[in-house]
């Protein structure tokens, strides 16, 4: 529990998440067709590619938000999709998610937000519930803001805000939206810091969405890159190998800030 | 010590140099409850000869932010009691997590406590905000004022297919629930009127109640409060969801006027077509009651056309479609000014669209009962 395991054994576990031939599309419309990929138990998955080439949308069909046109989303080898509305609600539970907007309740405080899965989904009491929000929302570094409403808050807030309130639960999958968009550098280095030492420290699988290259290379054990153009995968695999040895050069291109590799 | 029922171990022991050792075993996740500062408290000596706090976590099986958490508590506790921590104890990644937790200093003079003042304040408070409310009101109809001004003057900047699009929402868009509610009041109001009449064997005279009844003062008024739920209440939430999403505020920093922007093409939808609805509500009021006694009480449909139009000059329909077209205005301003007010939550668009029905209706029963004094004093 207390060490990232490593990596040979991470690769025999089963995938927490596989995802089999997925093609996205909003009505006629198709993000991104026939995608697979397979996300092991302990790894910080990144998903990346330009902007509006669905990711976003990808992180909707894996956290059950909208249904695939085609293939299948697995978790620990069974079927999400396919599965009874029950079994569904049971694997939702092991998810946390940030939302790329920060999507906080404007009505609830802070505090509030952070407590409201606590309050639903377990029996602790108000004081320990007290408790593990000031840790949260000390952890993205936001301790005495409790009692503040999201509109009531900068845009960085905000979305630390929702990383607090996705991990108020001690999920075991992470789904984070861009986390670091809009926070300064320091910020943006404490947050992989956080990253890390969730899946180091507490054991949880955690998929980040997110463009920033130093990010990127700092967390990221495995990836895709979507392309927008071609509405694929166009590459997966470890980032910091990918920017050195990919054969596609447009993945070369992404991962070097367009200085042509 | 501490109830076997539980999953986590603590345990206490002094060590020779005056320390005190918390021995952690089992599991320590937050949901198994675990021990709170008052368990805590017991394992320290009344006599205050703790020098240093230690832990020894070797045998914690298992850990997730509920150990964070316990640590803190120890943490908060040692401060208050000035007694030294050594973490070395405790798991590497607690340590870590609590070095990220408190990487950036708490907040302090937030100025929140969470607490929630005492009555008189809060009735206070509240006073004073409902009398700000009457100035920015007026403010709001002096804007709009201005705006129509410059409508006049033809300088407004609004979209004309805003305009259209307003007025197929609040007029055709709007006919079958007019047509209902205005059928079944003409036939509620004959019903009622034909009792009455019956008595004296004025039956005819139905004519004559339902039709002033309904063209000069029943229909505006239907009409103002089926617009009032229906599109008052829509502008609001619209105007509030705006608001939410700060594209007021991106409006204003443009030049752009919302006064003209958002609220005129409401207003003069509004404006424009409730004498319309009226005029038509009027119109189905006098076909039902037609209805009613050419069904239940013997008078030709021809009969009572006749006693209609002999009762109605143009006068009540001119005074009916005034009233309806103040009651639009009064809607259009209610539910504007309530959208623009609004707060920056969800909870607060919900209480905008309450509160511009409220308003609306509130306005068109006073607009209503002063006008129909009006127009008594001025034998019209
Ligand atoms: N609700 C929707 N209906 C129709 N099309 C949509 C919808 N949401 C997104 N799209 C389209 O899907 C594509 C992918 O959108 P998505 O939000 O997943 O992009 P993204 O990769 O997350 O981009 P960004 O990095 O800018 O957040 C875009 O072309 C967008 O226009
Ligand atoms: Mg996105």
């Amino acid at each position: 529990m207390t060490a990232a395991a490593p990596a040979q054994v991470k690769q025999a576990q089963q995938p927490v998440i596989r995802v089999e031939h997925l093609t996205m599309a909003y009505g006629d419309f198709v993000v991104q067709r026939d995608l697979s990929f397979d996300v092991h138990p302990g790894e910080i998955f990144i998903v990346m590619g330009g902007s509006g080439c669905g990711k976003s949308t990808l992180l909707r069909h894996l956290v059950g938000l909208k249904t695939p046109m085609q293939g299948r989303v697995l978790y620990h080898d069974v079927d999400f999709w396919g599965a009874t509305d029950d079994e569904r609600e049971l694997m939702k539970r092991r998810f946390g998610v940030s939302y790329q907007s920060g999507a906080l309740w404007s009505s609830l405080t802070l505090a509030e937000n952070v407590a409201l899965p606590l309050t639903e989904y377990t029996d602790l009491s108000a004081v320990e519930i007290g408790e593990i929000v000031s840790l949260k929302l000390a952890l993205v570094g936001l301790a005495g803001f409790e009692e503040f409403y999201p509109s009531e808050l900068s845009g960085g807030m905000l979305k630390r805000a929702g990383l607090a309130r996705a991990m108020a639960l001690d999920p075991e999958i992470l789904f984070f939206d861009e986390p670091s968009a809009g926070l300064d550098p320091i910020s943006s280095r404490r947050l992989d810091d956080l990253i890390l030492e969730i899946r180091d420290s507490l054991g949880a699988t955690v998929v980040v969405v997110t463009h920033e290259l130093p990010s990127i290379f700092a967390i990221g054990d495995n990836a895709v890159l979507l392309d927008a153009e071609t509405h694929a995968m166009i590459a997966s695999g470890n980032p910091r190998v990918l920017r050195e040895q990919s054969p596609n050069p447009k993945v070369r291109e992404f991962l070097n800030r367009g200085e042509a590799a | 010590m501490d109830a076997p029922e539980h999953a986590w171990t603590l345990t206490s022991n002094r060590t020779g140099d005056g320390a005190l050792e918390l021995r952690l075993g089992g599991s320590w996740r937050s949901a198994d409850h675990l021990p709170s500062s008052e368990a805590l408290l017991r394992h320290f000596p009344s006599d205050s000869s703790v020098s240093q706090i230690r832990f020894d976590s070797a045998g914690v099986t298992a850990w997730n932010t509920g150990l964070v958490i316990f640590a803190r508590r120890v943490l908060e506790f040692a401060k208050s009691k000035s007694i030294a921590v050594d973490r070395g104890g405790l798991p590497e990644g607690v340590r870590r997590l609590l070095d990220l937790a408190a990487a950036v200093p708490a907040q302090k003079d937030t100025g929140r406590h969470g607490e929630i003042p005492p009555f008189l304040t809060r009735t206070g408070l509240r006073a004073q905000e409902i009398a700000r409310g009457f100035p920015e009101m007026l403010r709001f109809v002096g804007e709009a004022t201005v705006a129509l001004g410059r409508l006049a003057r033809g300088k407004a900047q609004f979209r004309r297919t805003d305009l259209y699009l307003v007025i197929q929402q609040v007029g055709p868009d709007a006919l079958p629930i007019v047509s209902l509610i205005s059928f079944l009041v003409g036939v509620i109001l004959a019903y009622m009127g034909a009792m009455q009449l019956a008595q004296f064997g004025a039956q005819i005279f139905i004519a004559d109640l339902v039709g002033i009844g309904m063209v000069r003062e029943i229909g505006a008024l239907m009409t103002g409060v089926i617009v009032a739920g229906r599109t008052g209440a829509s502008f609001a939430a619209e105007l509030g969801t705006m608001q939410v999403n700060e594209e007021i505020d991106a409006f204003k920093t443009l030049g752009i006027s919302p006064m003209d922007f958002l609220v005129l093409p409401r207003l003069l939808a509004l404006a424009l077509m409730m004498p319309l609805l009226t005029l038509y509500s009027g119109i189905v009021g006098v076909f039902a009651g037609m209805f009613v006694c050419a069904i239940t009480f013997d008078i030709g449909v021809f009969e009572y056309f006749h006693q209609t139009v002999r009762a109605l000059d143009l006068r009540q329909f001119l005074i009916g479609m005034f009233k309806g077209t103040v009651y639009g205005i009064l809607v259009a301003l209610a539910g504007c000014l309530r959208g623009i007010q609004c707060g920056r939550s969800a909870q607060a668009v919900g209480e905008a669209t309450t509160s511009a029905v409220v308003t609306a209706i509130l306005f068109i029963v006073i607009a209503a009962s002063a006008l129909t004094i009006m127009f008594q004093k001025l034998d019209l």
